[in-house]
């Protein structure tokens, strides 16, 4: 007898069917007057994972949302969720979509008890029950008027939202923004809850990189409209490397190594990071006549970094 | 148990688990037979990918130090204290590695490293007396 999964439901549909791809963008290319949004943008998420979406503000993460959502329409290229054109079939995309944005967008002069009766009568799906015991959890007073919510208390009104419907993709477009750790906790256990109980899918998009290595499957990064990458959490960091260099005599500039994304340091010692295999990069750094200090893999948030970095430090360090 | 995950730590988050768990045996506050939490209730507390926590009770699984049984718990293995203890001194081990690479970098040679480690010793010894 095959022991029971804890969360079986992910066996359980990893066995049926091969993982469906919930959203798919191909070559998609958004202007906004001169200014070039998404730029080629391939971007696909399989069913019943948790994606994170980074990259520097205005990189292009809000309008990549956007599309998904149907509140763009892709001026060239391909957009489909749950294999429907959000654009074509808003319906029909929305009602499977849970959503929640930096500033929620929710009736000012609502009372919450208002709200969440109000919100009910669009979704078929909505669970009372559900709704009730978040709003307890969330310390959600029914009285309480919307507009008079704390920001912490209407982002949370606005998770009650996105996920009473139980819905099968969960967007969550910076979240956590400007908020407390007490309700950024909270944003980040219902990600958690909603994967875990149900296995459906989630994108979040943010700039706390700490909380994206927690809980992402998969990280997606964005810079000047191009996906950089968008790969296994696993993977990416098991292709990227930290080293430390002693050289035998103090430099002035880095030396030129392939796979450098970036470079720290002076003098004798040097920082390298870098990616792919970082037994090349030791020994091209060995055949210079530096040592190996240290070998480390690197936070989520340091390979941003090194990514995001000065153009001319990206590559190959030709300078 | 507790578990507490650094987000500055360079090592992977599975592996904290792994580390953690491992010392939690080693130092007897988990025993041979008890079971660890469930994957969710463990995901949800920590706030992190219950696929993390997958990959850290398989790796523990592998390691010996747990067993899965039938009724799909997850339990400390009757070899597991003697391995962590095991594991223990690979990770002081790792540790005095980092120590020796730095001391040989500052020029201090090895019998002036021991030194200071029995002074260190000796002082936080007379420290713990104190309290």
């Amino acid at each position: 007898m095959m022991p029971t999964n804890r969360i079986g439901h992910l066996a359980r549909r990893n066995r049926s069917t091969p993982p469906e791809t919930v959203v798919e963008l191909d070559n998609v290319t958004r202007h906004f007057g001169t200014k070039r949004a998404l730029d080629q943008v391939t971007f696909h998420i399989p069913a019943g994972s948790v994606v994170g979406l980074v990259g520097e503000n205005g990189a292009g993460k809000t309008t990549l949302i956007k599309h998904i959502m149907g509140l763009l329409k892709a001026q060239s290229g391909r957009v489909r969720v749950f294999g429907l054109d959000p654009v074509a079939d808003p319906v029909g995309v929305l009602s499977r979509i849970g959503y929640l944005s930096e500033e929620p967008d929710l009736p000012g002069w609502m009372r919450i008890d208002e709200l969440l009766r109000y919100m009910a009568a669009f979704y078929p799906g909505w669970d009372h029950t559900y709704a009730d015991r978040l709003r307890r959890e969330f310390g959600l007073e029914p009285q309480a008027r919307v507009k008079d919510l704390s920001k912490g208390q209407r982002a949370r009104a606005g998770l009650t939202v996105a996920l009473a419907y139980r819905p099968e993709l969960l967007v969550l477009d910076e979240p956590s923004s400007g908020l407390d750790p007490i309700v950024r906790r909270d944003i980040l256990s219902a990600i958690i809850r909603t994967i875990a109980d149900e296995g459906r899918t989630v994108l979040f998009s943010s700039h706390l990189l700490a909380e994206v290595e927690r809980v992402s499957d998969r990280v997606a990064m964005i810079r000047s409209g191009q996906i950089l990458f968008c790969d296994a959490l696993d993977r990416i960091k098991a292709s990227h490397t930290r080293i430390v260099l002693t050289f035998a005599e103090p430099l002035a500039n880095p030396p030129a190594l392939g796979g450098v994304l970036r470079w720290d340091g002076n003098g004798r010692e040097w920082t390298a990071i870098c990616a792919g295999s970082p037994h090349r990069l030791q020994r091209a750094a060995e055949d210079l006549g530096a040592r190996v200090l240290e070998q480390s893999p690197l936070l989520l948030d340091e390979i941003f970094i090194a990514y995001s970095g000065i153009k001319g430090q990206v590559g190959c360090g030709e300078d | 148990m507790q578990i507490h995950i650094s987000e500055a730590d360079r090592v992977p988050i599975y592996l904290q688990i792994v580390n953690q768990i491992k010392y939690l045996i080693a130092s007897g506050q988990l025993t041979t037979g008890e079971e660890l939490p469930p994957i969710r209730v463990l995901a949800e507390k920590l706030l992190v990918n219950p696929n993390t926590i997958v990959r850290a009770y398989r790796e523990l699984e592998q390691a010996g130090v747990v067993v899965k049984r039938r009724t799909s718990g997850t339990y400390v293995s009757d070899a597991g204290s003697r391995l962590a203890r095991r594991d223990r001194l690979k990770i002081l081990a790792q540790r005095i590695d980092a120590l020796l690479a730095e001391a040989r970098q500052m020029n201090v040679a090895l019998d002036e490293v021991m030194e200071l480690i029995r002074e260190r010793d000796e002082i936080m010894h007379a420290h713990q007396v104190e309290d």
